[in-house]
């Protein structure tokens, strides 16, 4: 997901009262969180030995702490890989309680599906387990031209306290192609992306089961969000089309779907968007024409499409006037 | 203007926590730019004594439209369009846009020559708010007079948001720059002249237009800003307009206007940036 800005209104009033609930969520959180042992997420086994954390489908805010992304484990023969860790240091932590209520084996790895704020900043929370921090090699640039941006539009969004202790934390492997991680009888397979949702996605193949976890390649329900390139993600889509897999994990969405069928929402909107906005372009439409319109009509089928369509079609005017 | 500097004033109170780590980032490049500008609690009174110090700014009816979103969904690429009416179309000298709370508040400034054309006028461009902020445009006439309209937009982090989402192909592609005619050439009347044909243009450049508040990845440094400072549009050799640009356009930047159109003339592009790189591009033959 896009990092968006929700600063608003314009009286004092108003600031001080999203600081005064903020704090009032967040005090109800506490006693659970600041504590060595987190509540453990809500997770499901989708296959065997992989379970998902299903995230709500909003804005990070103090409510949920962050917590608005699928977040994947894969247990093996001798070891956990985790994929994606939320949007806060809590949030990672509520999902390290609920591996350690699952196994006691070793997480050895912690898998980032791509930069964006609420898939990296509960990396923090498996420091202590010094994991290899696996991500797509243009990750650990991106993230950083961005952290600041991130940590400090978070801290403001998700509120002082229940972001605290969130941090950056970079990769330690890089895949430049693909990588094969294995768990013990269980291998896992990476491939690093061309541009498409963002510069720096990753896909996580778990052989044992053919779940193929997406991050937000694949959105549902979710409105998608562009920051990469929407000519690379619809070319994108047919290659991934042509995957086999039992089932995927999209990184906003149900914990699981069938395949290939979940693409079609996303491809149908995502081409929406780039023939409305050629078509303005060749017309000599200006883009705060197209924002108005471009894609209108497939808007309306997705959650949180105010908070974002218009920032897509923006993305994409701005792409493809280059063509 | 009593209502607008109250707002403003607020809004800066609003998120003055919030910028203060920015704001002392940019402090360097804000005294270079703007030497006399002195820390206030609203920008626009410095700007405003800065540029035009105690002269009258007519408001009320402003023949100037000032077209912007209330809030900006990417605070890096917001689309800001300015109409001049009839009123003033024929006898304007320069047209400036400011956002207030940007570090470098100048956005730019548009000289019209010539080949400007008669008529009403459009400039259009994408810009970069680093937090929320009044816009505004002032148009000065050939008498002296100032018109001004201002618009509020709700927008963060604009400024220090990385320049492209692709990163390789940004460098790939750097220096591409293009001129196109987009229109048929309109008719509009017009004071001096009943006649005159009015077409509309636009042009593009491939450039990040750093604004000196990115971080490089690799040093974990702030890029050095390099922007684009002068674009001259020519038809013939006739200027269409000369513009002195600060850091706050977007990258890649695009500006669209209207033009006197006289018959096939070709229209041309010469653009320079911060570090006087040039940049050169012409409308293609047999675009009218």
């Amino acid at each position: 997901m896009a990092t968006q800005d929700k600063t608003s209104g314009n009286s004092v009033s108003r600031k001080e009262f999203l600081k005064l609930s903020g704090a009032a969520a967040v005090a109800s959180w506490l006693p659970r969180v600041s504590a060595a042992q987190a509540a453990a997420l809500n997770v499901s086994e989708v296959a065997p030995g992989l379970f998902v954390h299903k995230g709500h489908h909003a804005l990070v805010s103090p409510e949920n702490g962050g917590d608005i992304s699928n977040l994947s484990i894969i247990i093996g023969k001798d070891a956990v890989a985790v994929v994606d860790t939320g949007g806060s240091v809590l949030v990672g932590r509520g999902l390290r309680e609920a591996i350690k209520a699952i196994t006691d084996k070793p997480i050895r790895y912690v898998i980032n599906t791509h930069m964006h704020p609420d898939h990296v900043f509960g990396n923090a929370a498996f420091e202590a387990d010094k994991p290899t921090f696996v991500a797509h090699h243009k990750m650990a640039r991106g993230l950083s031209a961005r952290a600041d941006n991130y940590i400090k539009s978070n801290t403001r969004m998700i509120g002082e306290a229940a972001f605290a202790g969130s941090a950056v934390v970079m990769p330690t492997e890089h895949v430049k192609d693909r990588l094969e991680l294995d768990l013990g009888d269980r291998v896992l397979t990476l491939i690093a992306r061309p541009t498409a949702h963002t510069d720096n996605d990753l896909t996580i193949f778990d052989q044992s089961t053919g779940t193929l976890i997406l991050g937000d390649l694949l959105f549902s329900e979710h409105i998608p969000t562009l920051d990469g390139s929407i000519a690379g993600w619809i070319k994108l889509i047919q290659t991934l089309r042509a995957e086999s897999a039992k089932r995927v994990v999209p990184g906003h969405g149900p914990s699981s779907m069938t395949w290939p069928d979940a693409l079609e929402p996303l491809d149908r909107y995502l081409g929406r968007i780039a023939d409305d906005v050629r078509n303005m372009i060749k017309a000599g439409d200006p883009i705060s024409e197209a924002v108005k319109t471009a894609g209108a009509q497939e808007k309306a089928q997705w959650l949180l499409a105010d908070e974002f369509h218009v920032r897509n079609v923006t993305a994409a005017y701005a792409e493809l006037e280059w063509e | 203007m009593q209502r607008t500097l109250a707002l403003s004033r607020a809004a800066q109170r609003l998120t003055q926590r919030l910028t203060v780590t920015l704001a002392a980032v940019a402090m360097s490049l804000v005294s270079l730019i703007m030497p006399a500008a002195a820390a206030t609690d609203d920008p626009w009174i410095s700007i405003r004594k800065e540029f035009y110090g105690d002269r009258e700014i007519l408001v009320t009816k402003a023949p100037l439209i000032l077209d912007a979103p209330d809030k900006a969904e990417d605070a890096a690429l917001v689309p800001v369009s300015i109409y001049l009416l009839p009123d003033i179309a024929d006898n304007i000298k320069t047209l400036r846009v400011f956002i207030d709370n940007n570090p470098a508040p100048m956005v730019g400034t548009f000289t019209f020559g010539k080949a400007a054309g008669f008529g009403p006028k459009t400039i259009a461009t994408r810009v970069r708010f680093d937090t929320l902020s009044f816009i505004r445009a002032i148009a000065e006439t050939d008498d002296g007079k100032l018109y001004m309209a201002t618009h509020f937009v709700q927008a963060a982090g604009g400024c220090s948001s990385p320049a492209i989402k692709d990163a390789q192909e940004a460098l790939d592609s750097a220096g591409q720059m293009h001129v196109k005619k987009l229109n048929d050439p309109h008719k509009f009347a017009s004071s001096r002249n009943s006649s005159s044909v009015t077409g509309e243009a636009m042009v593009m450049l491939r450039h990040p237009n750093y604004s000196g508040m990115q971080m490089d990845p690799a040093s974990g440094q702030f890029i050095p800003a390099k922007y684009l400072r002068t674009l001259d549009i020519m038809r013939g050799n006739e200027l269409v307009f000369h513009l002195e640009a600060g850091i706050s356009m977007s990258s890649n930047p695009n500006v669209r206007f209207t033009y006197g159109a006289n018959g096939n003339e070709a229209l041309s592009a010469v653009a320079s940036d911060s570090d006087g790189a040039v940049f050169k591009a012409s409308s293609p033959p047999g675009n009218t």
